[in-house]
């Protein structure tokens, strides 16, 4: 296929031979994050690079962090086939932060000390305007890399080197371009029976005028596309070797371990010291506008002084809320206001007053945090007017940015070292700045490496939390499974376009949002609005389903007839599940669907009720259609991991505010999904051929419901507030009429 | 002075005897291998095996290990050819265990930082009960995954049993 979009290809020679090729691109935004200062510029940059070396070996830059979602081996598969490497001569690495086109330091960074050709100079003006106006951003979110990055950038990089060689290597044996095959990192002429390496030809290749017009493969052309291709990143994650953020280390180094304010935005008022100075291995005590910070010679040190600090923090309005306050506001605002428009169709009060029959449902879902098991922390080393930067992000480039803002330098002057991120699920998204900055103003004050540590307490009582929500709902139907009217009003903020609509074929729909807004800080959460959303729509879908009588499955089937897609995946789901068949006694199935971030997913959770009145989930099915699988066994893995990740939130995740702090500590009182809760879970891939989805995020929106639908059937107790763990199951209630 | 052997290589450190063995290890050895989740004995991604038996290092005292052998996830495979124990017939010292190359075959590392901990867990689990059913995997390993590695975990264990 041609590729029509705006586009700037480029190449430059590498000193002692060789050829860069790169590609960078603007397309709009598909990110809404926490702030919307991402969303006004509308634009996201991808950039990709691939090396090619004389030994022929192949080098492709991946500019979004890997962890654990196998983006820098599918961004490299993607490159990779497009250009007919050799996968074994392929090195992947991540492209550093740095600010390729904006002041000549993609020859700086990639081309050694080579010219840089008079036609990338025009690129890098072009670029360099656009890139002013954004912001830098290297952003690994929104279940981006492989649909955007990989489908445009890596993709269109990988098919020009090709041709670039192709067309180089015909040059030199003096052939029609297109009697040249390449394959396995080769060119050859077939008439000629001559070859040449991709290594022997990229010197050359370098002096081409890069070619505009790249052709994308078909899929039937695909040689390492689609095929389940192991991760790059995994041996180094099996022998302890992969480098983490919080594994930077120097024989010099400082710690910091820090006290923020426990009430979100208060200040230090006072602080003694005297106790903490006097132990060993502690440096100094830093005050900051928020916290407090103890820096020394180890962790360990400077976390057992820091008990010793006595610290006063400024009293405020919020110090009395509790999340009963806040749920009581939420509820006060839902009864008060219409809110703002969502989405509106038809007339959805007349169409409830003309109803056969209504129902009315109050959903609600608690704040949760990230808790990524790599604590947060942020190494900073200023020196020489400048500062080395080791963090785990999901934005080098935004990081970076902050760092120097933060830190008063040139951000060109700030350089962050690469490492593996352990868990993202959003903290580690630009905005959620708080270890960041932290550690800036802490390490400013030393000349050597200060790590900056958040305990496992510090970030569960400090992060930027999955909001709070509430959810009412009024629908009007008939006993034929004709849904008249949607009516459904929440409590925002709207952080995702689109997480509250629903795909079902209702005529009359009003969907609003009232002001949710309290002092909690919030953020983007793996799946975004999708998790709390699709737990409130799939289960009052399912709510008006049995009100109807009609089985759930066969009521979502008759009102998705404009959407094959969302049927495919649920047919699916069910079939592999063994719907409608005979479960073992005291089993029953639950279903729910969601499209999330391109892609669209049905799950069926297997429920039953233990010997102690807790659910247990046995087996979730789950279909998935992505597009296409551009790495089968990746897809696999995030659809498992998605779906663990919800199964945690909606079994037993819950933060609450208490005198206007975060009461959960550590992992006993935020538990986690261990191997003994772990279901069996069962993928299906369906490829429907559409444009490439999302992977990270679209397993975990329709877990929540489709277990808590399952233990309705059995129960007859409809879940309406998560988590699952705070309802009583051992009373059983009448079965449900299905 | 705190004395214990680590992968094989004694060290002496100058430091306080509380001084959990975690920390001795990461920011006193420098040994980063080790990873730091909850500090508090619960996620396990501090475990490794003192005098082969997997532990929780984030809150066992150096005091505690005096003069014993411990081993990390950088040495497990150099103390499993040693013991034979590495379950990987080859004639060569293999740089990975059994356990490891199972982690890589089935593909069960997501962001990978717990997985230190894990792999841990389940060689020292693995070497007292050769064959687990499920029941006993649910039951002895409860390290924490945020990503949800736990059926490619399961799966990698099977694939090891000594049946």
């Amino acid at each position: 296929m041609k590729v029509s979009r705006r586009r700037f290809i480029l190449s430059s020679a590498l000193v002692g031979g060789g050829v860069l090729i790169g590609y960078s691109a603007t397309r709009p935004s598909k990110h809404r994050l926490a702030n919307n200062e991402l969303a006004k510029g509308g634009e996201h940059y991808v950039t990709s690079f691939l090396k090619i070396d004389p030994d022929n070996q192949v080098t492709i830059y991946v500019p979004h962090a890997e962890m654990g979602q196998g983006v820098h081996t599918s961004l490299a598969m993607m490159a990779a086939d497009e250009m007919d490497a050799d996968w074994e001569k392929v090195r992947i690495e991540q492209a550093p932060a740095i600010d390729l086109f904006a002041n000549g330091d993609l020859i700086k960074g990639f081309a050694g000390e080579a010219g840089v050709p008079s036609f990338l100079m025009g690129l890098v003006n072009v670029s360099a305007t656009k890139i002013a106006e954004i912001g830098n951003l290297q952003i690994t979110g929104g279940s981006s890399s492989v649909r955007f990055t990989g489908d445009t950038a890596m993709r269109t990089a990988g098919a020009a080197a090709r041709q670039m060689l192709i067309e180089c290597a015909a040059q030199r044996w003096n052939v029609p371009a297109d009697e040249c095959t390449a394959s396995l990192s080769y060119v050859m002429h077939s008439g000629s029976e001559q070859s040449l390496t991709y290594g022997e030809l990229a010197s050359d290749a370098a002096l081409l005028e890069p070619t505009t017009e790249p052709t994308l493969k078909d899929r039937s052309q695909f040689n390492i596309m689609g095929k389940a291709i192991s991760r790059n990143d995994i041996p180094a994650k099996v022998d302890g070797t992969a480098p983490y953020g919080l594994d930077y280390h120097s024989d010099d180094m400082l710690y910091a371990a820090i006290r923020m304010a426990p009430v979100f935005g208060t200040k230090l008022v006072s602080v003694d010291a005297s106790a903490a100075l006097s132990r060993r291995g502690v440096k100094r005590v830093v005050e900051l506008e928020d916290s407090v910070a103890v820096v020394a010679n180890s962790y360990w040190r400077a976390k057992e002084a820091l008990k010793l600090v006595k610290t006063e923090f400024e009293t405020s309005e919020n110090d009395s809320i509790s999340s009963a306050d806040i749920a009581a506001r939420f509820d006060a605002e839902l009864a008060s206001s219409n809110g703002s428009k969502d989405f509106e169709q038809g007339d959805t009060d007349d169409a409830i007053a003309g109803a056969a029959d209504t129902i009315e449902a109050s959903y609600r879902v608690p704040y949760l945090s990230h808790a990524p098991m790599e604590p947060m922390n942020c190494t900073v080393h200023f020196h020489d007017g400048k500062a080395d930067l080791w963090t785990s992000t999901q934005d080098a480039l935004g990081i970076r940015g902050r760092v120097a803002k933060i830190g008063g330098l040139d951000e060109n002057d700030v350089t962050h070292h690469f490492s593996y991120v352990g868990g993202g699920f959003g903290r580690r998204l630009p905005f959620t700045w708080n270890v960041i900055d932290h550690a800036t103003l802490i390490a400013k004050e030393f000349d050597v490496p200060v790590k900056t540590v958040l305990s496992r307490e510090d970030d569960m009582q400090q992060d930027y939390y999955r909001p709070a929500v509430h959810s009412n709902f009024k629908a009007g139907f008939d006993s034929y499974g004709n849904i008249a009217a949607w009516h459904n009003r929440f409590t925002g903020p709207i952080q995702v376009a689109g997480a509250a609509f629903i795909p079902y074929d209702i005529k009359n729909q009003s969907i609003r949002v009232v002001d949710g807004e309290t002092h909690v800080p919030i953020a983007a959460w793996r799946s975004v609005d999708h998790s709390q959303q699709t737990f409130f729509t799939e289960s009052f879908v399912d709510e008006i389903a049995h009100r109807t009588g009609i089985n759930p499955y066969q009521f979502r089937m008759n009102l998705l007839l404009r959407h094959p897609r969302h049927r495919k995946v649920l047919e699916v789901a069910a079939e592999a599940a063994g719907y409608g068949q005979n479960l073992p006694e005291g089993h029953a199935l639950g279903l729910a669907v969601q499209e999330s971030f391109g892609s669209i997913c049905a799950e069926v959770a297997e429920v039953s009720i233990g010997d102690d009145g807790q659910p247990i989930v046995h087996k979730v099915t789950a279909a998935i259609d992505c597009g296409w699988a551009v790495n089968p066994d990746t897809v696999e893995a995030q659809v498992e991991s998605g779906i663990i990740f919800g199964l945690t939130a909606a079994l037993y995740g819950e933060i609450t505010i208490e005198n206007g702090r975060v009461a959960q500590n550590n992992f006993p009182d935020y538990e986690m999904v261990r191997m003994a809760d772990v279901p069996e879970i069962e993928v299906h891939i369906v490829e429907s051929g559409e444009a490439l989805g999302g992977l990270g995020e679209p397993a975990t929106p329709p877990i929540a419901a489709a277990v808590t639908n399952g233990l309705y059937i059995l129960t007859g107790k409809r879940v309406r507030d998560l988590p699952i763990r705070k309802h009583d199951f051992s009373k059983p209630a009448s079965l449900a009429a299905v | 002075m705190a004395k214990f052997k680590v992968n094989g290589v004694e060290h002496e450190l100058d430091i306080e005897p509380e001084m959990p063995l975690l920390w001795a290890i990461r920011d006193e050895l420098g040994m980063t291998g080790t990873k730091f989740g909850c500090g508090i004995a619960s996620c396990g991604a501090c475990t490794v095996h003192v005098n082969s038996s997997a532990v929780r290092s984030c809150v066992l005292p150096v005091s505690a290990v005096e003069g014993q052998d411990i081993t990390t996830i950088e040495g497990l495979a150099f103390a499993a050819n040693a013991a034979g124990t590495s379950g990987i017939n080859d004639n060569s010292a293999p740089n990975i265990t059994a356990v490891q190359q199972a982690w890589i075959d089935h593909q069960v590392p997501q962001c990978g930082y717990c997985q230190s901990g894990m792999i841990m867990a389940v060689s020292s689990f693995l070497a007292s009960n050769p064959n687990p059913s499920d029941a006993d995997i649910d039951a002895g390993i409860t390290n924490v995954c945020r990503c949800g590695s736990y059926p490619r975990v399961r799966k990698a264990i099977h694939s090891l049993a000594i049946a």
